[in-house]
């Protein structure tokens, strides 16, 4: 087999993991969208704050250290105990259960019925306040964040491949994890929006809220349910970026790459947004690799942006996106 | 049922209530009315004539949309609901089926029909039962259990709309415009399907329609509205026979049918409330 071609495979493998964290990010997206009808811009900054949290609980860390020894004068930084991986996690997801429940409460219910450019604009601002919030919660320094997933090489795929073509793939097990991991967030997420009563509600709820109502559905358990789960959703994605790359505030960037995600998977569907995902991974990556050096590189800063800008010329709702049905 | 008087059971009482939405529009002015227990009662009027926000501030679904009860009070078994969420008013009995259908597009039909049943503890067995039933009073919606509420005809969406709001089992159902955009034989068939759900069921109807000739034919009872006030009730067959009903609602007077343009004018003399 021709080297490039092999070279290519291993592109097109790295390319698809990539595009699993772009999809859990999007994923986010998907969930507040299809049940409220606000475009949630805060999502990325969501995934950045929950990761923040984790490691803070993990480590032990005071929260608003600094704000408290500013104003006391005080130096104090740790607790000086470690909580368990697996406990922080579910720490964590409380938290993210109580921010949706405060989101809710304190912006989203005032603004039922409200032109969904106002919903936006509330949720820029919860951006940039959850943002600064993180900071001064935690601290602004790039954190290291390691629950145990298993990184590095993954030696079995590296021997296989070996074997057959004579060139180890170089497959990263963190990238293996997310994947696995994606995909049983996806398969939950969609047998509970199919088939369980609260799925149902949510789905209704995405379609008329006024009717929701009317048949006794209560708008805001539903809403604070599915911030609550785009909440976890943000939680694992926080988890798989900052385990790849340390929590940083530039995690929150992110979200930018979720926008051409959506935009080809549409915005209203779960599967939509993992598909898409992968296609702008994989496509950015073998662009890169294809075309990338005829024109001097770093076309993955633009690419993803260019395909979904085709997308809305050719196929606004994105491929899987609902249809408006619209009865003549 | 024989004609229902005020000596009966009432429901629903409705007491001088005001509306207003947005803190500045007053649509309702003073409405007063009582829906007996077992009953058809109509809310007739014309358009804006307040018929909707007369529901709307009986199932509680006015606060999503920026209105509110000022004055009056509003008593379901003798009790204020006012201040209940629509949700705390599907679990007492009380449910609307909105102007307009309102079905969940994407869902299926039988998806929107069990939503109906979002508000109760039952088991599925139950449920299932009580779809069946919805089924039986609409065979159509049984063919069509699979397809996208969005894709059905407007008759079947009316149907999906009653249905659900039947998985509630509900004690009274506020029917809002159920003749809203249907074909004539369509409308008599929902009618009869509402009148047998009364009957057999004993479901409570207040229900708001501006086709006076239809509704006056299947309800007891009928309130009309005009610019937010009660403007005359009395028992359907009474308004049926009113001479003012006739012309301005029924478009008949005793000089049989007049010209179009001489309704009009006359009617600009002869308001209720001008």
């Amino acid at each position: 087999m021709p080297e490039q071609l092999v070279f290519a495979m291993e592109v097109f493998l790295n390319g698809l993991m990539a595009g699993v964290l772009y999809a859990l990010v999007a994923l986010g997206f998907v969930l507040i969208y299809k049940a409220s009808g606000i475009f949630n811009y805060a999502q990325g900054v969501m995934a950045l704050f929950a990761a923040l949290t984790l490691v803070g609980i993990m480590e032990g860390q005071v929260p608003f250290a600094h704000l408290i020894n500013a104003m006391f004068g005080t130096e104090i930084h740790h607790f000086g105990w470690h909580v368990p991986a697996l406990l922080a996690i579910l720490l964590t997801m409380v938290v993210m259960v109580g921010l949706a429940w405060l989101v809710n409460t304190i912006i989203f219910k005032h603004l039922v019925n409200q032109e969904p450019i106002i919903l936006f604009m509330a949720t820029i601002g919860l951006a940039y306040f959850l943002e600064g919030f993180g900071d001064i919660m935690w601290g602004a320094d790039i954190k290291k964040l390691d629950v145990g997933l298993p990184q590095g090489i993954n030696e079995a795929i590296d021997e296989v491949t070996y074997g057959i073509f004579d060139y180890g793939f170089f497959i990263d097990n963190l990238d293996i994890v997310a994947t696995v991991v994606a995909a049983a967030l996806v398969f939950t997420l969609i047998i509970f929006a199919q088939y369980t009563k609260q799925g149902r509600a949510m789905r209704a709820v995405a379609d008329d809220h006024q009717a929701a109502l009317s048949v006794g559905i209560s708008l805001n358990f539903i809403w604070v349910m599915v911030w609550s789960l785009a909440g976890f959703v943000a939680l694992v994605a926080g988890i798989m970026w900052g385990t790849k790359s340390g929590v940083q505030f530039s995690l929150s960037l992110i979200a930018l790459k979720a926008l051409p995600v959506l935009m080809l998977g549409g915005f209203t569907s779960i599967p939509g947004a993992i598909v898409g995902g992968l296609i702008i991974g994989v496509g950015e990556k073998l662009f890169e690799f294809a075309i990338g050096p005829m024109v001097g590189g770093a076309t993955e800063n633009w690419f993803a942006y260019v395909l979904a800008l085709v997308f809305l010329v050719f196929r606004p709702q994105g491929l899987f996106g609902e249809k408006i049905i619209e009865r003549v | 049922m024989a004609d229902v008087t005020e000596t009966q059971d009432n429901l629903l009482e409705v007491n001088n209530i005001e509306v207003i939405y947005n803190h500045v529009i007053l649509v309702l002015k003073g409405v007063s009315l009582n829906v007996p227990k077992g009953g058809i009662t109509a809310l007739l009027g014309g358009n804006g004539a307040g018929k909707t926000t007369t529901l709307k501030a009986i199932s509680n679904l006015l606060k999503s949309e920026r209105g509110e009860v000022t004055k009056g009070s509003i008593l379901y078994r003798g009790e204020r609901i006012q201040d209940l969420v629509p949700s705390d008013l599907v679990k007492k009995g009380v449910i609307q089926v909105m102007e307009g259908r309102h079905c969940f597009e994407h869902l299926t039909v039988e998806e929107n029909l069990l939503t109906g049943a979002y508000t109760r503890g039952s088991s599925r067995g139950e449920i299932e039962a009580d779809l069946n039933k919805v089924y039986d009073y609409f065979p159509r919606l049984k063919e069509r259990r699979r397809s996208q509420a969005g894709y059905t005809s407007g008759g079947e969406q009316q149907m999906v709309a009653i249905g659900r709001a039947l998985m509630s089992r509900p004690e009274t159902i506020l029917l809002d415009e159920p003749s809203m955009g249907l074909a004539p034989q369509l409308v008599e068939e929902i009618f009869q399907i509402v009148k047998s759900l009364n009957e057999r069921e004993g479901a409570t109807f207040l229900l708001a329609e501006q086709n006076t000739n239809v509704a006056l034919r299947f309800a007891q009872y009928g309130y009309i509205l005009e610019s937010g006030r009660v403007v005359m009730d009395g028992p359907a067959k009474e308004l049926r026979e009113n001479p003012d009903v006739k012309e301005f609602y029924l478009g008949m007077s005793d000089d049989g049918r007049k010209s179009f343009r001489d309704v009009r004018s006359y009617r600009r003399r002869k308001r209720w409330l001008s």
